[in-house]
């Protein structure tokens, strides 16, 4: 058998595979907020806690309402895309004058505050959250064993990415928002309603966020801590593919699970801190990020 | 030069005055401070929970010692050496803290227990497991309560192996606590003559383990073994199921699993898991009766750190009383001359290491339809003497052991 830079290609295989399924994370997430910032211009730090959101609305249905994964993966984003809603009707829609870092303060806030209520309402072992039955169990593929769930989050991801990348680049309504982006003034003067689409953008937003929730609800417990471990790993893709770029943040995503799947190989120990390299790394070189334009 | 001089007499008799003061009760009032982790990945298996216990304790003891009121203080370390270093001081010279408990996560253990050697005040472990406390790093007035890393590996690791587990591979948290107890297995696993195929270290906390386990899938071991705790474990018991680890034939040991991830990562995905544990609250009449207050109050059962802050606040208090003062050295040594008594230990006994030598017991997590309601979780496999589950302290290597 050959050996790939010392290691067995199955492992190797295996370990980029994993790779993948960590990137579609990363890649849903990250999408959320570089729509949210292309739109908004607000750098939304309570991204991680709508995530963990959409996970407990998952345990709160299956557990009080008896709907089960399928439900909630419908369900839950549009009770977080609601939260999310009402979150920018009444409070963030105020700070959109000021400079970023109001928005960016304001978010943070809101995710202390319901980081903090679930913490002390739930404790931080988690709730643990059944596969769904259709997805129990997994394959063999030679070189590793791939759990069906697993590869249905990789398809999901992508399927969700290709979706939002779709309908903002391609259709009229992501016309309208584009432009609305470019100069809102005149768009609200062509008889659109931009707060409208304003209020709506983030719900969508963060309903992303709420989605992949749900999804990592079977493979993590479900944990108010979950969503604070992520989002700075998430902050990093965004940055590394360059704040508001959809498609930068979508293939950055997937990259960076991917190098982090390498680094699990070949030095465990720095396996967190490997996209914070690349971070610095990508704005020494490309300070607007990979795909980011220069403003 | 004659003021310098005069100065330096009042200096010196200010100084000797501070220690002429041990008799009796600094502050008139005896303060204990719980430095546990309220917000991160171990404020289930301590947290909050420690403060009720010691609390418990207190009430347990009357409210007074000597005459005079305990006091029960409490802040959050956040799992980082240096938060908790700094609280640490700040408790000792500022607010007159006469003990501080709890300290789960190893580094910040060893960081405070540091401390407390240098300015004589009692620091008492129940939460972090490192056996370095106790070793050359251990201080005249630090005490480790309920387990170490040392009898973790001690218990489980030979159940396993004479079952017929003679390969190992093991997944190890990268700080302090993994460290020690990865040493600590393979030593076991080496004087046992079993092999060690191989480990990997993984950041802590990592939520998403799966690399990890697939390697140690790969490495072909009987038995994948956890050097990890909390959520970690917890993540990793949950994953291990996902990519078939117990399935395919190997063997899943959790070196260290409390109560509280038992019972988060619940009966269906747990049983058959061995544990080790110093304390479970369905032992026997006393610590049913122990766990049962503990519940009433705080409406979870007690994890073995928990049950340790209460045995441990009960024991200082006791020697507190016996020594006829709080002043840290004092007191520590009376500890060591009294044997521990109590509703969650029992027949114990401190070594001069600041080691506590009791009963250990193995578990093994209940088949979901053994169980009878939310807590029964473990039934008892067998239960280690003292002796044989710690460290001997002779060969501890620390210097307060002649």
């Amino acid at each position: 058998m050959f050996e790939l830079i010392g290691i067995p290609p199955q492992a190797l295989f295996g370990q980029l595979l994993l790779g993948l399924i960590n990137g579609s994370f990363y890649a849903l997430l990250s999408l959320g907020l570089a729509v949210i910032f292309g739109m908004l211009n607000v750098i939304n730090f309570a991204h991680g806690a709508l995530y963990m959101l959409g996970a407990f609305v998952a345990w709160f249905l299956l557990e009080y309402a008896g709907i089960g994964y399928w439900g909630a993966l419908i369900l839950a984003p549009v009770v977080v895309g609601l939260v999310g809603i009402v979150i920018e009707k009444t409070m963030l829609q105020r700070l959109y004058k000021l400079d970023h870092l109001y928005g960016l303060l304001f978010t943070f806030g809101i995710a202390l505050i319901l980081e903090g209520a679930f913490k002390h309402e739930f404790g931080v072992s988690g709730q643990s959250y059944a596969t769904p039955a259709l997805l129990k169990g997994g394959t063999n593929l030679g070189f590793m064993f791939l759990p069906f769930y697993r590869g249905w989050v990789v398809v999901l991801s992508i399927l969700v990415c290709l979706a939002t990348w779709y309908a903002i680049e391609k259709t009229r309504l992501g016309s309208y928002l584009r432009a609305a982006t470019e100069n809102p003034r005149l768009v609200q003067a062509f008889g659109i309603n931009v707060p409208v689409m304003i209020t709506l953008t983030y719900g969508v937003g963060v309903a992303l966020a709420g989605l992949a929730g749900v999804m990592a609800a079977p493979i993590y417990s479900v944990n108010p801590l979950m969503g604070s471990h992520l989002i700075i790993v998430v902050f990093a893709v965004v940055v590394i593919g360059g704040m508001g770029s959809i498609f930068g943040a979508v293939v950055s995503g997937y990259m960076l699970g991917l190098l982090e799947g390498l680094t699990k190989v070949f030095l465990p120990e720095a396996s967190n801190i490997v996209v914070f390299v690349i971070m610095v790394v990508v704005l020494l070189l490309r300070p607007a990020g990979l795909f980011g334009r220069e403003r | 030069m004659f003021k310098k001089a005069l100065l330096a007499g009042v200096a010196v008799s200010a100084l000797t005055a501070g220690s002429a003061m041990a008799e009796g009760i600094s502050g008139d009032k005896v303060v204990i401070g719980v430095l546990t982790d309220l917000s991160s990945v171990y404020a289930d298996v301590a947290g909050k929970g420690s403060i009720v216990a010691v609390e418990l304790a207190v009430e347990d003891f009357g409210g007074t010692v000597l005459g005079k009121p305990i006091e029960v203080v409490s802040a959050d370390h956040q799992n980082k050496p240096d938060i908790a270093s700094n609280i640490a001081r700040e408790w000792i010279d500022a607010k007159g803290v006469d003990v501080i408990t709890d300290l789960v996560t190893s580094s910040v253990g060893l960081a405070v227990q540091g401390i407390g050697g240098e300015k004589g005040v009692v620091t008492i472990n129940s939460g972090a497991a490192t056996v370095r406390l106790t070793q050359k790093e251990c201080t005249a007035t630090g005490f480790h309560w309920i387990y170490d890393t040392y009898a973790l590996a001690h218990v489980t690791a030979p159940a396993v192996i004479s079952g017929g587990g003679d390969s190992w591979y093991i997944i190890t948290a990268d700080y302090a606590f993994g460290h020690s107890l990865e040493a600590d297995a393979t030593q076991v696993i080496k004087d046992m003559g079993a092999t060690l195929v191989g480990s990997v270290r993984h950041p802590f906390p990592s939520a998403d383990l799966s690399s990890f386990l697939l390697q140690a899938q790969a490495s072909g071991a009987k038995v994948v073994g956890l050097a990890n705790a909390g959520q970690d474990t917890i993540n990793s018991v949950k994953q291990a199921s996902e990519f078939g680890i117990v399935a395919g034939g190997q063997k899943l040991v959790a070196l260290l699993a409390f109560l509280s991830d038992i019972h988060s990562i619940g009966l269906e995905l747990g049983q058959g898991l061995n544990v080790t544990t110093g304390f479970y609250w369905d032992m026997d009449d006393e610590t049913r009766a122990f766990s049962k207050k503990f519940f009433d109050k705080f409406g979870k059962m007690p994890t073995m750190v928990q049950a340790a802050d209460y045995s441990s606040t009960l024991h200082y208090l006791k020697a507190v009383a016996a020594a006829g003062t709080d002043d840290g050295v004092t007191v520590a040594a009376k500890m060591k001359e009294m044997p521990i008594e109590d509703a969650v230990i029992h027949h114990g006994t401190i070594a001069a290491n600041g080691g506590v030598i009791h009963d250990m017991y193995l578990m093994e997590v209940k088949k979901p339809e053994e169980s009878t309601g939310e807590w029964d979780l473990y039934k008892l496999v067998k239960t280690v003497p003292g002796a044989e589950a710690f460290q001997d302290p002779k060969a501890s290597g620390c210097a307060l052991v002649q």
